[in-house]
């Protein structure tokens, strides 16, 4: 069973998304010479609880509610907005992940941040809020992308009359051709993808296709053998199937930390014993054939359900 | 702490994937062996490691690794840094021993792989 750890969408997407996607760009900003009864009245007006401060379109500082409140207890409405702003102001980079500005408002405790871009000129300000609509839309989005890419996989399946419908990709793996290694592995998971199914379940086939893909490219007799992945409606079994020189002894091989790959492999980070022992840990089923120790079928099932 | 962050704070070349030093670091790992990164890497990790080759790159892709450090001076081949290119993963690397660079890594609160569930 998966010991692959499980993450929601919406963690994931404080990692995916940049902080341009999600903040205001047509923000409002204030000058240095308006008072603070001014920026009451503008607080009021556009129900703000701060704003970037603007000189010559550069940013200056950064004004708060807080610093309002300050102002009126100390009976300084009249004083100009210069003297209460905060001065270089905490920024968010617009290219930044999400996550980051996560961890700045949790960290310093402002309401929100100024947005530049690399050359440190403003292009936003992010609030929580903007960060809460943002997930939000993209959620949506991508529901709506899902919903679609599921309607397409499920009339492949729906529409075809069989008794036993899937789709079959095949891919040939040369032996000791290491430039090439991963070319299957990174295709399958490249469709299975694109078929719309969750990303824990790509990631296993993803992983136990590779550690396939590599078994057939260091141990396989000339010229190789080939991987295929069979997509059903409730599984996924990948195969990877070459001529020899088979596996003598099948419970050796699935030790930890045999491998009878010769020297040079090793030195490329190969044969450590552990690929076998992968595979495993991402199938739901595996199944290892080396009948009179010829020819070697791998066969791994992931389901498509997780369990 | 995004992979840009750590090339300034450990003084990284960046030898492919600048276009995504903008990922969150959230853990690293360090192993010379493809089939243990494999096992271990995971999406958001640093991978510290000395081989150079193509191969590393396919390991980093389908962890979904954030980046891969090259270290002792090692240069990546050329393939792997088109590669990496291609796939978006940046290729680091430091005249730094793998020890010193997991030692930093450590330094800057970037927790292993096994210390995060």
């Amino acid at each position: 069973m998966s010991k692959v750890s499980q993450v929601t969408r919406l963690q994931e997407l404080v990692y995916e998304l940049e902080i341009a996607e999600v903040m205001t760009r047509d923000f409002l900003s204030v000058t240095p010479q308006m008072t603070m009864r001014e920026f009451k009245e503008f607080l009021q007006e556009h129900r703000f609880s701060g704003a970037p401060v603007m000189e010559d379109g550069e940013l200056v500082g950064i004004i708060s509610i807080e610093d309002l409140i300050e102002a009126l207890a100390a009976g300084e409405l009249g004083c100009l907005v210069e003297a209460k702003m905060t001065r270089d102001p905490v920024v968010l980079k617009a290219n930044d992940l999400v996550v980051r500005s996560v961890d700045y408002f949790g960290r310093f405790g402002y309401g929100r941040f100024p947005v530049v871009d690399d050359q440190g000129a403003i292009v936003g300000v992010l609030t929580k809020g903007d960060i809460t609509r943002g997930l939000l839309r993209k959620l949506e989005v991508e529901y709506h992308q899902e919903e679609i890419r599921r309607a397409r996989v499920n009339h492949i399946f729906d529409d075809v009359s069989s008794d036993h419908t899937s789709i079959s990709l095949r891919y040939d793996v040369e032996a000791r051709n290491f430039e090439r290694g991963g070319r299957a592995s990174r295709s399958i998971k490249r469709a299975l993808k694109r078929f719309g199914l969750p990303r824990q379940i790509v990631r296993r086939a993803a992983i136990a296709t590779y550690e396939a893909e590599m078994n057939v490219v260091i141990h396989a007799d000339d010229p190789g053998g080939v991987i295929t992945a069979e997509i059903q409606p409730d599984q996924i079994v990948i195969e990877a199937i070459d001529m020899g020189p088979g596996i003598p002894d099948i419970d050796l091989a699935m030790q930890r930390g045999f491998s009878t790959a010769p020297d040079w492999i090793r030195e490329m980070g190969f044969g450590a014993g552990m690929g076998l022992k992968n595979i495993d840990r991402c199938a739901d089923r595996m199944e290892l054939l080396s009948p009179h120790g010829t020819r070697t079928t791998l066969r791994i099932v992931i389901y498509m359900d997780e369990r | 702490m995004n992979v840009d962050d750590l090339c300034r704070e450990l003084q990284l070349e960046i030898r492919a994937g600048r276009r995504k030093l903008n990922r969150e670091v959230t853990h690293g790992y360090a192993a010379d062996l493809l089939s243990y990164a494999m096992a271990r890497a995971r999406p958001g990790c640093v991978w510290v490691t000395l081989q150079g080759h193509i191969n590393v790159v396919g390991v980093a892709s389908l962890t979904e690794a954030a980046a891969v450090v090259i270290t002792e001076g090692l240069e990546p081949d050329a393939a792997t840094v088109e590669k990496a290119e291609e796939e978006g993963i940046p290729i680091l690397t430091t005249e730094l021993t793998t020890y010193t660079t997991v030692a930093r890594m450590v330094e800057l609160g970037i927790p292993g792989v096994d210390e995060v569930e």
